[in-house]
């Protein structure tokens, strides 16, 4: 079938701002919106940017606006936007780069700053830590986070401020401060009980509606504002 | 340009770029330049498990994972390597669950472990559970929890750089040009040791499981400089990617009790491998489903079959086979422990095949997957460039771009995480090792010299040829002639396209002349790359006149030990050239005998 994709356009070598760019194109029912940007560049456009790799969902790289919603490129089947008509666009609340790419250095930021790795300074056992599949269970929806970004730049707390961690940075101290091996989980709430922390999570749920990983994000917010408030971990 | 002068260079930050900054930084100043996001790399596209007989769920030994290890090989791995990576793994296992890897567990708390291709019980040749696992996304956690040690332990990162060339001075290393992709700023990379860990190449083949970002980099910049490469033509298919978009279905699918069925409702594997049936190796049991596929036996006479792991079914199998729980109770799985122990899977049916794995079987067909072959290295990580395994002062490989060669003709599943991390870390000592103890060559008076004048190439093409096009051709003519199953004439009809393709791609124009995130500009370079592999990989299969692990010609059948029990090594001569020779297989104490799962 035909469909009609109208994507976001900016190279700031060219151009004063951005505009739109209207392609019209064949394609399957099973295409995924990369597969059009793909052959866009391919065969209309070469100059078109765009970050990709993996192509199914578990790089990250291909975060994108699509019909106004945020998605993984690669994850966005045309038969699942329910339209002939696709308008692509970057993620918001970060700069725009060149078309589709847009600067992360941002958000990587946020992400180094929660402590985003395991701690624990005991001298470990010859073999592995013990941990009971409950406890191993308590923390593993936020270990799927692969870093895309669509959580924060779906946030309106954070196109109001970038100062704020965003919901991405939250997942990822969350996965260290309920696993039962960790001993730094105090300094990751001192971080995160700040101004520009999980309080600036007004429970929107975006976050969660577009999260590619199915990351149930606004809980994790809420166990970790149940945490500082109440000091426990459980 | 820009200069900056490091001990250390690795390049890519994959589990093993990765595992190696993190034991480089330990002692020397160490960067990784890599031209994706770290996070981004292919290690965490990984699934099934990490192998080591760590014997969690029951009886194992290293020696056992050697062995299976060396018959999977198709006899064709380095058995002292062999050795020294199985009986590493235990240890480095415990290493990354220390660093905090959230593994499953046991009822006990220990990491879990599952069933896996030619993982066996030695004694009994039953299999055996030694993936060690996180859900069906152990790469993933690899891959962060490696990234995260490295921020933790504060390692410099170039992050979106492309290395565009190796810089050799007095036959030892003197860096790496990269380009920074935002600004296509040129860069020198003044360093000691250079480890390349720039994975793979699966990108040349049609179907595949790879990254778009899989285009051999490495290979490509090592091999202009007249360095080997070693057993090109070993490319492992997996049996079970998507069907027509090759997307990987781990192997751990079959460790749970899936099973492959064809169009008549067979279990087909039981014809194969009697003994471990849908557990074989991998280039068994994708070369099966080729001859079932070829004998009209597809899912409605398609090129495709069914893997199904729907609870019946695999109650049904496991049955049958007297599949056993540790406990001695009978193996039963339900609809939910499916879609516990394998979520991502479920969500790769659903969203890309439309089908619910737990109700329905999943059209698969193989995928081209993994490069056996690459930069010839010993077990230390050090590059090894001639018959002799001469070292070249300061350069190193590990993972997938290596060669070390654990993994000879045919991998056997989990065995790449497990190289990544016991390579990557023995390679990043080494590196470091070397750099405390050598001076800086001297750099070439012109360092980037080389670099621009490909660029400009590339930059100055005339004419109206089209990427796509182009790479899409060399992806049909590899998937049908040098792929799965090969002949001399059909590699030879092959190796005239690739050749064509060739000249056909110095006139790709190119359309974005400018400066920031030119990514037309890289993807151009990166096809040059696979090509150039493309057309390596069919030379060296064309002279191999045997069978052996995923190298299977049907004008040559058998496996032939007495003249193919040897390593191919490629030269690219200074006129395009190239040159093949060969170096003898290590062997310690497995002496080649048939090869029957």
């Amino acid at each position: 079938m035909e469909v009609t994709v109208k994507v976001f356009r900016f190279n700031p070598e060219i151009d004063k701002r951005p505009h739109y760019e209207t392609y019209k194109l064949e394609a399957q029912p099973t295409d995924r919106v990369l597969d059009m940007l793909e052959y866009i560049k391919g065969y209309y456009d070469g100059t078109l940017s765009f970050r990709r790799s993996c192509a199914h969902g578990i790089c990250g790289s291909d975060a994108m606006r699509i019909n106004g919603r945020n998605y993984l490129a690669c994850k966005a089947l045309l038969k699942d936007l329910h339209t002939k008509k696709i308008i692509v666009e970057p993620i918001l609340g970060l700069r725009v780069i060149k078309d589709l790419i847009v600067d992360m250095e941002q958000f990587f930021a946020h992400y180094r700053s929660v402590m985003p790795y395991f701690i624990n300074d005991e001298t470990p056992p010859p073999q592995e830590r013990l941990q009971s599949i409950e406890e191993r269970e308590r923390f593993d929806d936020t270990t799927k986070c692969i870093l895309c970004a669509c959580c924060s730049s779906s946030c309106p707390s954070f196109w109001a401020s970038d100062q704020y961690v965003g919901p991405a940075a939250i997942v990822a101290a969350h996965r260290f401060i309920f696993d039962s091996r960790d001993k730094a989980a105090a300094d990751r709430l001192r971080i995160l009980n700040d101004q520009f922390g999980v309080y600036r999570c007004h429970t929107i749920f975006n976050c969660t509606e577009c999260c590619p990983r199915e990351i149930e994000i606004t809980q994790a917010i809420g166990e970790v504002k149940a945490a500082i408030v109440t000091g426990r971990l459980d | 340009m820009e200069k900056h002068q490091f001990d250390v260079i690795v390049i890519g930050a994959g589990g093993a770029g990765l595992m190696a900054a993190l034991y480089a930084s330990k002692t020397a100043n160490t960067a990784v330049i890599s031209k994706l996001y770290p996070t981004r790399s292919h290690t965490g596209t990984a699934q099934g498990g990490v192998g080591a007989a760590l014997g969690n769920e029951e009886e194992d030994h290293w020696e056992w994972h050697t062995f299976d290890s060396v018959k999977g090989s198709d006899y064709l791995g380095d058995q002292d390597a062999i050795e020294f990576m199985c009986y590493e793994a235990v240890q480095a296992v415990y290493e990354l669950e220390h660093y905090g890897l959230p593994f499953s567990r046991t009822p006990e708390g220990k990491i879990a472990q599952r069933p896996f291709g030619g993982h066996t019980n030695n004694v009994t040749g039953k299999p055996v559970r030694r993936a060690c696992y996180a859900a069906d996304r152990t790469g993933h956690m690899i891959l962060q929890t490696l990234y995260q040690q490295c921020l933790k332990n504060k390692v410099n990162f170039f992050d979106e750089f492309q290395v565009v060339d190796l810089l050799v001075v007095n036959g030892a290393v003197a860096g790496v040009v990269a380009i920074e992709l935002g600004t296509s700023e040129l860069h020198v990379f003044h360093a000691k040791s250079v480890i390349l860990a720039t994975g793979g190449h699966g990108r040349i083949w049609d179907i595949t499981s790879n990254a778009y970002a899989y285009t051999g980099d490495g290979i490509a910049i090592t091999m202009r400089h007249g360095i080997p490469m070693e057993d090109m033509e070993f490319f492992q298919f997996h049996p079970t990617g998507i069907y027509k978009l090759g997307i990987l279905i781990t192997e751990g699918v079959r460790g749970e009790g899936g099973v492959l069925i064809n169009g008549k409702g067979e279990r087909f594997m039981e014809r194969y491998a009697p003994r471990v049936k849908d557990l074989a190796s991998r280039d068994v049991i994708s070369r099966a489903m080729y001859l079932e596929i070829k004998a009209g036996n597809g899912i409605n006479g398609q090129n495709y079959l069914y893997l199904d792991v729907r609870p019946e079914t695999v109650n049904k199998y496991a049955a049958l086979d007297g599949r056993k729980r540790p406990d001695g109770s009978p193996y039963t799985m339900t609809g939910e422990e499916i879609i516990a122990k394998l979520p991502d899977i479920v969500d790769f049916a659903r969203t890309y095949l439309g089908v619910d794995p737990v109700a329905q079987p999943m059209p698969v067909q193989p995928t081209a997957h993994y490069t056996m072959g690459g930069i010839p290295t010993n077990k230390f990580g050090e590059a090894v460039i001639d018959e002799k395994n001469t070292v070249m002062p300061g350069l190193y490989a590990a993972g997938e771009v290596a060669c070390v060669s654990v993994h000879g003709a045919n991998r056997l599943g989990t065995n790449s995480l497990l190289d990544l991390i016991v390579f990557g870390k023995h390679a990043g000592l080494r590196a470091a090792e070397f750099a405390l103890g050598a001076d800086f060559q001297p750099l070439p008076a012109d360092p980037t010299e080389f670099t621009r004048a490909q660029f400009d190439l590339i930059r100055n093409a005339q004419g109206n040829e089209k990427i796509l096009e182009v790479s899409g051709k060399m992806k049909t003519v590899m998937m049908d002639c040098v792929g799965m199953f090969r002949t001399g004439e059909g590699m030879q009809s092959a190796l005239e396209t690739v050749r064509e393709l060739r000249e056909r791609y110095k006139h790709i124009p190119l359309h974005d002349q400018g400066k920031i995130f030119n990514t037309e500009m890289i993807n151009i370079w990166e096809l040059g790359n696979l090509l150039e592999i493309a057309e390596l990989t069919t030379i060296c299969a064309l002279a191999r006149t045997e069978s052996r692990g995923a190298h299977a010609r049907d004008d040559y059948p058998k496996r032939d030990d007495v003249n193919w029990l040897k390593h191919t090594l490629s030269w690219v001569k200074p006129d395009g050239e190239i040159e093949l020779g060969y170096k003898p297989v290590v062997i310690t104490k497995y002496q080649p005998k048939e090869r029957v799962y």
